[in-house]
């Protein structure tokens, strides 16, 4: 078969369109186009990957859940923890350490947490970040509290590319490969067998159960990788950054990616995208021109959007594409 | 003719000049929105008071201020601002931090940048130490927190000390510094209570009961500037511990001047080490507040942190002057270190060793006068610098 | 340390969280509506005292039930033109609704009045210490404790022995049933969103010498409130009422014997009890 042959078909089998490609080339093109903004570029890019983290659970597996920062700090300290303190500051290694610790945190959490729903699952998993806020505070002598742990050198990305402190440079392109990497899993998961099940478990449990699928492993296992890529995106933000502190763990990041999510619209792939492009650049913007009133302005595009654009911006571009089709 | 024609050569040429004076950007960092946006306001108002009453100060420079909100004490969101100010916006000097984290955040890139970076505020001991582009004009915890210590044991004459403190670097920081102050005049600090987290303000209740229980001379207490230290002073009043016979101490954190005429009846007999205080009595400091209330209401004060940014605003002065519009770092480093200036709270002086401020402590009791709780001095401690870089105490030594 | 002033101290802390939180649980249970705004009318009635005293030199009762009042009306406007279209959505449509409507009260506030903190100016009487006989207690704190009492054996009555009570509850435990009965659901659903919102206003203002006032409060302290309702049982008034009780008490406790857990104890606690409870103390098992 010809190579072409061959792409087209693998096209095909994963349902690849054209447009696809988009997203990246902008994503490069902004690192040619945006030279000076790329630590603001880099916080997006990081953002995306954990908005896509919670997607698998919350669109897919339909699992609601405000303490999904515990997997994201769990990673972003296990990276500061192993450069700070056992001299391990090899990138790439790193970001697979921070992938397993979280995703063994997201196992056991997932497993004792997942029996419950609706606000008591909302509650617990809060609790369950709660408490390792507190852990890092009380650990501060390991953590740096909440001063947090400063000045965290990393080695050159495949002993080449140094982290570039002052421009950002090295760090958006390994953050945008990074992204590309978890958004290929993430994808080939969602269209897979198993993540037919997920969205099966989603739509309606007791036809599954009834079908004989074993629902809670299927809910743990999800709940375990989304906590992988979380702590693959906190790990990131450590290297990137250079500094963690206790903030990777708040409620405050909880609930803003939460929020970043379902405004772009969750259950789709690319409302991580959306929703974390336009709600950091309209943050960014409205809080460099009106620096005491930006908040006003969020809570009103949040209302005006949860109000008519129910399943996100993704959502009101298919209710407007549908609407055009009709005609 | 030929002497006409020098004339207009040197009046053109001298025009030329005088229109190409520097502008020196200044980037400001601070919490413009969120829980500090209260202590970014009064920095801010500080730096503009400075400029108010020194309108020449920057001559023949103009300055630009360019001001990026920090929002959350995170960390992230003030290294962002810093790396866009220094990127794109392209500025000479960074100034403003009110909490470490964000100070600690951004060290890496002044350094890597080679921009100066002048403190407002942040508190923590050892931020000086993470680089040599960084100078302050604000303080750290162990200037009042030792001092409050030797006070306390040389002349109030305690002998038995209990400490509470929120529990986070500057709560443990005021807590060494007290400890090591007091214990090395013969007192003894008998318990440690950590009160919660600096995020919310805890019912201060049950961690002020345990301290009346042991029964101290006194209770020194280390909160966040703010509505802790007002929830302080309601919990000790409320629980009856003056009368019990303790004496509440701490530094003035506690007794910001913004928050003081809310604290009502029970701050009455509070007795503070800091750095300021609006009712300090110097030329400089009454012609301060007097400026102050005329230009932002009379129930508005200055307080430490607008008076930080006053001095942070002269020292940049100095710099700019020092080294005529053409700022780098080291040059501004050198030009602050030994700087002595006449503040409002006293003469200060940048220490050429370590780059942090030396400058008065206060000690202070809080009186009643014309139905206005007012500061009184009651002792001077002065030229005081930062015991932990001095003693090389715990993460000050590296 | 005797044991009285414990006690004494955790009730009042846990009454604060009990004014404030019972209206977001019946609230909860009846509409099944996660309404994270509830911390907003609570900073709403707060400030509602606090300009009602200092700029109409209204005392502070009256101040207090013109807050309620006025915060009432505003949460029942509220409900009908803009809650009322996200009965039908999804859990985090709500979500996201309500917590955009916490920023918009939060930074309208900031706006109009400024970012500090605010202190509710409590009358004489209930400053300083009374002398209960065997001890000397604050008397704010004895005041809380009475109120919220007063307020539990309100509300009881109010569900158990008058007509919309039982609708309430019949339209809690089962809202199909209760509208084929004739219960007029929707005017209920204002009513006790309007209830509940001004009684989170009073606490507010009650609250504030404790929790303290500026605008941030309603974020910070969402999570208490959760929790409490969360390990209460949704839409029942006693659960709230025993849980903020239990929830004061142990926190102080734990407080005072060892205070470097800072708040672990209550999070931890809490997750040991909803694993053993999922349904609360008084929930409907699901």
């Amino acid at each position: 078969m010809s190579l072409r042959a061959a792409t087209l078909e693998y096209a095909t089998r994963h349902r690849l369109r054209a447009w696809e490609a988009l997203p990246w080339a902008a994503g490069l093109a902004v690192f040619f186009l945006f030279p000076n903004h790329l630590a603001f570029g880099t916080q997006v890019l990081i953002m995306i990957l954990f908005a896509l983290s919670l997607d698998l659970v919350l669109g897919y597996a339909g699992i609601v859940t405000l303490g999904h920062a515990a997997f994201f700090g769990a990673g972003a300290y296990t990276v500061g923890m192993l450069a700070a303190h056992a001299g391990w500051s090899e990138p790439l290694s790193g970001l697979a350490a921070a992938a397993l610790v979280a995703g063994a945190l997201g196992l056991a959490s997932g497993w004792i947490v997942l029996r419950t729903h609706g606000l008591t699952l909302l509650m617990l998993t809060l609790c369950t970040m709660a408490l390792l806020e507190q852990a890092a505070n009380m650990g501060a002598a390991w953590t740096g509290g909440f001063d947090g742990m400063p000045g965290l050198e990393f080695q050159p990305l495949l002993g080449r590319f140094e982290f570039d402190v002052l421009y950002f440079r090295s760090q958006y392109l390994y953050a945008l490969a990074v992204l590309l990497g978890g958004f290929l899993l993430v994808r080939m998961l969602v269209h897979s067998s198993f993540g037919r099940s997920l969205t099966g478990i989603r739509e309606n449990l007791l036809r599954m159960h009834a079908i004989g699928a074993p629902v809670r492993a299927r809910q743990v296992l999800v709940y375990a990788i989304s906590a992988a890529l979380a702590g693959v995106a906190g790990g990131l933000f450590t290297q990137a950054n250079g500094f963690v502190n206790l903030a990777v763990l708040g409620l405050d990041r909880s609930a803003g990616v939460l929020i970043i999510l379902i405004l772009g619209g969750y259950g789709r792939l690319y409302g991580a995208f959306v929703g974390a492009i336009a709600y950091l650049v309209l943050e960014h913007t409205l809080a460099k021109a009106y620096p005491s009133a930006w908040q006003l302005g969020i809570g009103l595009a949040l209302v005006l959007v949860a109000l008519y654009a129910r399943n996100g911006v993704l959502g009101l571009a298919d209710g407007l594409r549908r609407r055009g089709g009709a005609r | 003719m030929k002497a006409i024609g020098i004339l207009a050569l040197a009046a053109a040429l001298s025009a030329a000049s005088g229109a190409q004076a520097q502008t020196v950007k200044i980037g400001i960092v601070l919490p413009y929105t969120g829980v500090g946006a209260e202590f970014g306001q009064q920095v801010d108002r500080g730096m503009q008071m400075y400029m108010k009453l020194n309108p020449g100060a920057f001559a023949p420079y103009k300055v630009e201020l360019i001001r990026r909100d920090s929002k959350n004490p995170s960390g992230a969101e003030a290294k962002t601002a810093v790396q866009e100010l220094i990127a794109q916006d392209k500025v000479d000097i960074l100034t403003g931090f009110i909490y470490s984290p964000d100070a600690i955040a951004s060290a890496s890139l002044v350094t890597a940048a080679k921009k100066p970076m002048v403190i407002m505020n942040a508190g923590t001991a050892w931020i000086t130490n993470l680089s040599p582009m960084i100078s302050r004009v604000s303080f750290s915890m162990w200037h009042s927190g030792f001092a409050m210590g030797e006070a306390a044991a040389k002349t109030l004459r305690a002998k038995t000390a209990v400490v509470g403190y929120t529990d986070y670097p500057p709560g443990k920081d005021s807590l060494d510094a007290f400890k090591r102050g007091f214990e090395a005049n013969g007192g003894k600090v008998i318990d440690e209570i950590p009160m919660g987290g600096p995020g919310q303000v805890p019912d201060f209740t049950p961690f002020f009961q345990r301290a009346k229980d042991r029964k101290p001379d006194v209770f020194f207490v280390f909160v966040p500037a703010g509505d802790h230290a007002v929830g302080v002073v309601k919990t000790y009043g409320a629980l009856g511990m003056r009368e019990a016979g303790i004496k509440l101490i701490g530094q003035g954190d506690i007794t910001q001047d913004i928050k003081l005429q809310s604290m009502g009846a029970n701050a009455v007999g509070l007795i503070t080490v800091h750095h300021y205080n609006a009712d300090l009595d110097n030329a400089a400091n009454r012609r301060l507040v007097a400026a102050w209330k005329q230009e932002y209401g009379a129930d508005a004060t200055p307080d430490f942190m607008g008076v930080q940014g006053y001095d942070g605003m002269a020292a940049i002065a100095h710099v700019v002057r020092a080294l005529k519009g053409r700022i780098d770092a080291e040059g501004a480093m050198k030009a602050l270190k030994g700087w002595k200036y006449d503040s409002p709270r006293g003469p200060i002086m940048i220490d050429p060793a370590t780059r942090d401020i030396v400058m008065n402590e206060y000690l202070s009791e809080l009186v009643r006068k014309d139905g206005r709780l007012v500061q009184k001095n009651i002792g001077v401690i002065e030229a005081v610098k930062d015991m932990c870089k001095e003693l090389k105490a715990g993460k000050c030594a590296q | 340390m005797d044991l009285a002033s414990i006690l004494l101290g955790g009730l009042a802390s846990g009454m604060v969280l009990f004014v404030v939180s019972v209206g977001l649980s019946v609230t909860m249970g009846l509409m099944g509506f996660v309404n994270l705004a509830h911390g907003g009318f609570a900073m709403l009635g707060g400030y509602a005292v606090v300009l009602a005293m200092r700029h109409w030199g209204l005392p502070f009762f009256a101040a207090l039930a013109l807050a309620f009042l006025a915060v009432a009306a505003l949460a029942a406007l509220l409900e009908r033109t803009l809650y009322a279209r996200l009965y039908r959505a999804g859990e985090l449509d709500q979500v996201l609704f309500t917590i955009g409507l916490a920023f918009v009260m939060i930074a309208a506030v900031t706006l109009a009045i400024g970012p500090e903190s605010q202190t509710v100016a409590l009358p004489e009487w209930l400053r300083g210490q009374t002398d209960l006989g065997f001890l000397s207690y604050r008397s704010y704190s004895l005041a809380l404790i009475a109120f919220g009492a007063a307020l539990m054996l309100a509300l009881w009555l109010g569900f158990e022995r008058t007509r919309i009570g039982a609708q309430i509850r019949a339209a809690v435990d089962n809202r199909r049933m209760a509208q084929s009965l004739g219960v007029d659901v929707g005017r209920l659903f204002t009513l006790t969103f309007a209830l509940g919102s001004g009684l989170a206003a009073v606490g507010g203002a009650l609250g504030a010498e404790i929790l303290g006032l500026d605008p941030q409060y309603p974020l910070r302290y969402l999570v208490y409130f959760l929790i409490v309702v969360a390990v209460g049982g949704l839409g029942r008034v006693s659960g709230v009422f025993f849980a903020s009780l239990a929830i004061g008490v142990l926190d102080f406790v734990l407080k005072f014997n060892f205070p470097q857990g800072g708040t672990m104890f209550i999070y931890a606690l809490t997750l040991a009890f909803l694993l053993l409870r999922p349904q609360g103390l008084f929930g409907k098992r699901a």
